[in-house]
């Protein structure tokens, strides 16, 4: 597809500068108003806190240029390092909302008489926000009268007090954020496993292809769209997840389900944090994390372009 | 001469327009304009209590058109760092000592020393401590109340045991409990500054008022003797199964079930634990209240008495009128009124103000006034800096869930403080 | 299709599987349903611990009554609705001219705009918050909801400009060379030939932009404070801080906060998943 400006074949001796260079200046016009808005809201503002976490400030008097203290500190404190280690685990158990998600999607990718609203059904949890999903999750994972606990009591298995267990309590709330999550993923996959192309599998299946195989050589290479997209949001979900810590456990028991997001409003503005700078360093390192990611999107995208 | 002679005069003129204005303030001057107040009395008592103070004060200055927000008590705590700088009201709520320090430190409220030159400062002589930094005052009280052990009487009665006048005592009560199939203290963790007031009553009932003092006052490593003694002290309790399990999931609230029902005896906690636990249907033939016991028998008693206050903004607009609304709210007359069992149920800030006839205010009141000899302290999270207190809770938290961590925990202590001091 | 249609399978492969589908969804939904259930129990039947036995009596009435009527939740509502709603008109506003620009002209930096909106749309919150902070309250719009719609408008415009260029590239282009040799202004081609083609795309993205904003809860903290301007995923925190350990009233509360991206969603049901999965299929 081209997009190259048409040529001005007439030009009227009296046209205005405006009208001689319509086509230059009219998207820059256009996008005036969302790319100031977007500058002053977002980009500037990641320039402000890098900048900020050279200072110690209180957010209320002056603040005090420290250079790299702030990052000195977070490579001794062990807050971080929990913090740091939770993300990881979120990064890497989040994605199961991918192959999750595809299982459901295979399970539900049928013309059996109402399974739209199945559909819909099991994809709902998406839609619902994330504090609402928290606070659901800790009464399931509640310990006096959970119904984990009770379907675990069915079994014969003692009571566990899942988000009070320092040990159990990040998985406890990422179990919680996969079930949004999977439904998410859920969806990319029923609209990516409509587009398969028909013929394809007919011919998987003069050569024999079945099930697994089928799946794994023929639909997966063609739903690679659908999984780009599932990655993305997934990875992007799994480190922006503060909803769900602040609601479940508020970061405890002892800070033990911190994550950095967390972490970095906790030093920033909860009820005895009054470090912004520090705040701010911890911030500096969750986007250097996510720059590593945005920028293999970025890349990924930019082949795709080249290539129309 | 002549400019020190201007000077002193300017001075005893600034005094006489001040005194003035504080006169005027409580003597009826018409005051005018708005009074807006930002208010954390959310819960349901102290929210009547804030509504009725607005309307007896509107009352008396029926030209002034006086605006009050309540916000949740605990959003509160976060949101007045916003507020004070970016639209101040004329009068906001806060607690005394350091949790007051940031606030006064950024230069966000109001020096009102001269407010406390008078009448003010000899009938709340016994707060003036808590409400002073760098020699000033930053506002005033309106309310404080004791902490201690209320316990179940009935259960207490049927098990035979009679309050504990030592650690032996109360351990030995406590196993008599546990031996009755329950637990001996109900806490709620999740709120960190429940294991602050164990820690404070431990650790002064260990080593006295002013180690205590000097403890959060950074002064003393946290890897001292004298501290892990008293982690000692509170092991025991926490071998012995005394606490309930799974306290780092519950709130304080919901923590209270435990002795309602009858599945835990006692509880430490403010004297704020009284209207829920009557709501919960503990008439006072079953609840009581005990001061916490001695442990060592070489320091004196001391107990933590949170204060809780007014201040003015300095970006306040009607300051005249601030004032004027704190000096009613310390008065005499409204202090009674105020504190009394049917309405915050606490204690007064005035020494001229009369303690309600309520069994536990009047408990609290004999044992702040004549069993305190050590002193009386605020509580860990106003006594020490904001972020020692976080990082201290959190240790404390994690102690009591798994004590053997103890080393760790001090380690890390010790290491914040040694930034943040 | 794959996998192997039901209907071509074993016959009781098919029993196995009709069977299976509603055994699962109940699977899925149970936490939901657990609340759903706490919702509509008297309070008696938690004091005497039933928490799970079926409700001795129907009392959602008066549970949700309570949630309507005795608390602060319309007023959360309210404030979520004057929030979403504003944002969604500007950022349809914005992204429908970005995305014309990006998507229609070719310029230079054109790649470069594009991919500054699409990383940030990606940047994690926390280093926009201080600063964002400060500058609503140097605004003056700190707690307001102007605040906290501005700054939506503005965060939400790198995701709209993505979803907007992409949809305006796909469609065909001679339709504006057209235009252009007939002498259309540029605006005009913008207003009369582009828009109208968007309509589909507008609806897809107004729903997703509306659960986006609906359900934000960390901006509303960090910007908002009490019951004049928070939005309702804020507010349910403080009504469960009132109603602490009353479950049938949190239950209810959640239920209300959670509705109406639920309701929107199943009205616009094909908008929604095809605002969605854009790009899922190529």
């Amino acid at each position: 597809m081209s997009t190259t400006a048409m040529p001005i074949t007439e030009i009227a001796p009296q046209r205005s500068w405006y009208k001689r260079n319509e086509i230059a200046v009219t998207p820059w016009l256009f996008l005036a108003p969302g790319v100031l808005f977007f500058l002053f809201y977002v980009i500037f503002p990641i320039f402000q806190s890098f900048n900020l976490s050279l200072y110690r400030w209180d957010g209320l008097g002056e603040a005090q240029f420290v250079g790299l203290a702030n990052y000195q500190e977070l490579s001794t404190d062990r807050a971080f390092e929990t913090s740091l280690w939770n993300n990881l685990k979120w990064l890497i158990l989040y994605l199961l909302a991918i192959p999750a998600g595809l299982f459901i999607a295979l399970f539900l990718n049928q013309t059996v008489t109402g399974i739209r609203l199945y559909k819909s059904l099991f994809f709902f949890p998406f839609v619902i926000s994330q504090i609402v999903v928290g606070l659901v999750f800790t009464w399931f994972y509640d310990p006096t009268f959970g119904l984990l606990n009770v379907m675990l009591g069915w079994v014969g298995l003692g009571p566990i007090n899942v988000l009070g267990d320092p040990t159990l309590v990040t998985y406890g709330i990422i179990a919680a954020g996969l079930w949004p999550q999977t439904a998410y993923c859920m969806i990319l996959y029923l609209t990516g496993l409509n587009a398969v192309d028909p013929e394809q599998i007919e011919a998987g299946r003069l050569d024999g292809a079945k099930g697994w195989k089928m799946l794994w050589y023929i639909i997966i290479p063609q739903l690679k769209p659908a999984t780009f997209i599932a990655f993305v949001v997934t990875i992007i979900g799994a480190l922006r997840s503060f909803d769900l810590i602040s609601i479940m456990t508020n970061g405890g028991p002892f800070g033990s389900s911190r994550v950095l997001s967390f972490y970095m409003f906790e030093k920033a503005l909860s009820e005895y944090g009054f470090r912004m700078g520090y705040g701010a360093a911890i911030a500096v390192v969750l986007f250097l994390i996510m720059l590593f990611f945005i920028a293999y999107f970025l890349w990924s995208m930019f082949q795709e372009e080249r290539a129309r | 001469m002549r400019s020190m002679l201007k000077a002193s005069i300017a001075a005893l003129a600034t005094t006489a327009v001040m005194a003035g204005a504080a006169l005027a303030g409580s003597h009826g001057a018409k005051l005018s304009g708005d009074l807006v107040i930002f208010s954390d009395m959310s819960n349901p008592a102290p929210r009547a209590v804030m509504e009725g103070m607005v309307e007896r004060f509107g009352e008396m200055h029926p030209d002034l058109n006086i605006e009050l927000t309540v916000i949740d008590r605990e959003a509160y705590k976060t949101q007045i760092r916003n507020f004070l700088s970016a639209n101040p009201p004329d009068v906001a709520n806060w607690y005394a000592a350091n949790r007051m320090k940031p606030y006064v430190n950024a230069g966000l409220f109001d020096d009102i020393s001269d407010m406390w030159t008078g009448k003010i400062g000899e009938e709340l002589a016994s707060t003036k401590g808590a409400m002073t930094i760098d020699g000033k005052q930053w506002g005033v009280p309106y309310t404080y109340y004791q902490w201690g052990v209320y316990y179940r009487k009935d259960i207490y009665d049927e098990l035979g045991l009679s309050e504990p006048a030592t650690f032996d005592e109360m351990k030995a009560n406590c196993q008599a409990i546990i031996d009755s199939g329950r637990k001996c203290y109900t806490l709620g963790s999740r709120n960190y500054w429940t294991t602050g007031g164990w820690f404070d009553y431990l650790n002064m009932r260990t080593n006295g008022y002013d180690f205590h003092a000097a403890l959060t006052g950074g002064e003393i490593p946290w890897t001292d003797d004298r501290v892990r003694a008293t982690f000692a002290n509170w092991r025991e309790l926490i071998d012995m199964g005394a606490f309930v399990d799974n306290h780092q999931s519950y709130s304080w609230q919901e923590s209270l079930p435990f002795i309602v029902n009858g599945d835990a005896a006692e509880i430490l906690l403010g004297n704020f634990a009284v209207a829920p636990l009557r709501d919960g249907g503990l008439d006072d033939s079953k609840l009581d209240f005990y001061q916490f016991p001695a442990i060592n028998p070489d320091v004196e008693l001391a107990e933590d008495a949170p204060t809780d206050t007014f201040h003015i903004p300095s970006g306040a607009k009607n300051k005249e009128a601030a004032r004027a609304f704190l000096e009613f709210v310390v008065s005499a007359d409204n202090q009674t009124l105020i504190n009394n069992g049917s309405n915050l149920g606490q204690l007064p800030v005035n020494a001229n103000s009369g303690v309600d006839d309520d069994k536990f205010l009047k408990e609290g009141f004999a044992m702040l006034s004549s069993n305190s000899p050590g002193g009386v302290a605020q509580f860990f999270d106003r006594d020490a800096p904001a972020e020692m207190a976080a990082v201290a809770m959190e240790g404390f938290q994690e102690f009591m869930v798994f004590p053997d961590n103890l080393d760790d925990i001090l380690g890390r202590l010790e290491q914040a403080r040694g930034r943040i001091y | 299709m794959f996998p192997t249609p039901i209907e071509k399978t074993p016959r009781a492969w098919q029993l196995t599987y009709q069977s299976l589908l509603p055994l699962a969804l109940l699977m899925w939904l149970l936490p939901l349903l657990a609340v759903a259930l706490f919702s509509v129990k008297p309070e008696a039947d938690f004091v005497g611990g039933g928490y799970w036995s079926l409700p001795s009596y129907f009392a959602g009435f008066e549970n949700y009554g309570r949630v309507f009527f005795d608390s602060d939740m319309p007023r959360y509502l309210m404030n979520s609705v004057l929030i979403t709603i504003p944002t969604v008109i500007g950022c349809v506003i914005l992204s429908s001219m970005t995305g014309f620009a990006l998507g229609i002209y070719k310029f230079k930096s054109n790649i470069w705009i594009f991919f500054m909106f699409v990383a940030g749309n990606f940047v994690p919150f926390q280093i926009l918050m201080v600063p964002v902070r400060d500058l609503t309250l140097d605004l003056g719009l700190y707690n307001t909801k102007t605040g906290l719609v501005l700054f939506h408008i503005a965060f939400q415009t790198g995701f709209c400009t993505l979803f907007m260029r992409n949809f305006i590239r796909a469609l065909p282009f001679p339709l504006i060379e057209a235009a252009r040799v007939e002498g259309v202004s540029e605006w005009r081609i913008f207003w009369y030939v582009v828009l109208p083609l968007m309509k589909p795309a507008i609806a897809a993205m107004s729903v997703l932009i509306f659960t986006f904003i609906w359900n934000d809860y960390f901006w509303a903290v960090v910007l908002t404070q009490g019951a004049e301007s928070q939005p309702v995923t804020a507010g349910i925190t403080s009504f469960n801080a009132q109603y602490r350990a009353a479950y049938h009233l949190m239950s209810a509360g959640s239920i209300v906060a959670a509705l109406p991206p639920v309701a929107m969603f199943f009205l616009m049901q094909k908008h929604f998943i095809a605002g969605l999965t854009l790009g899922a299929v190529k």
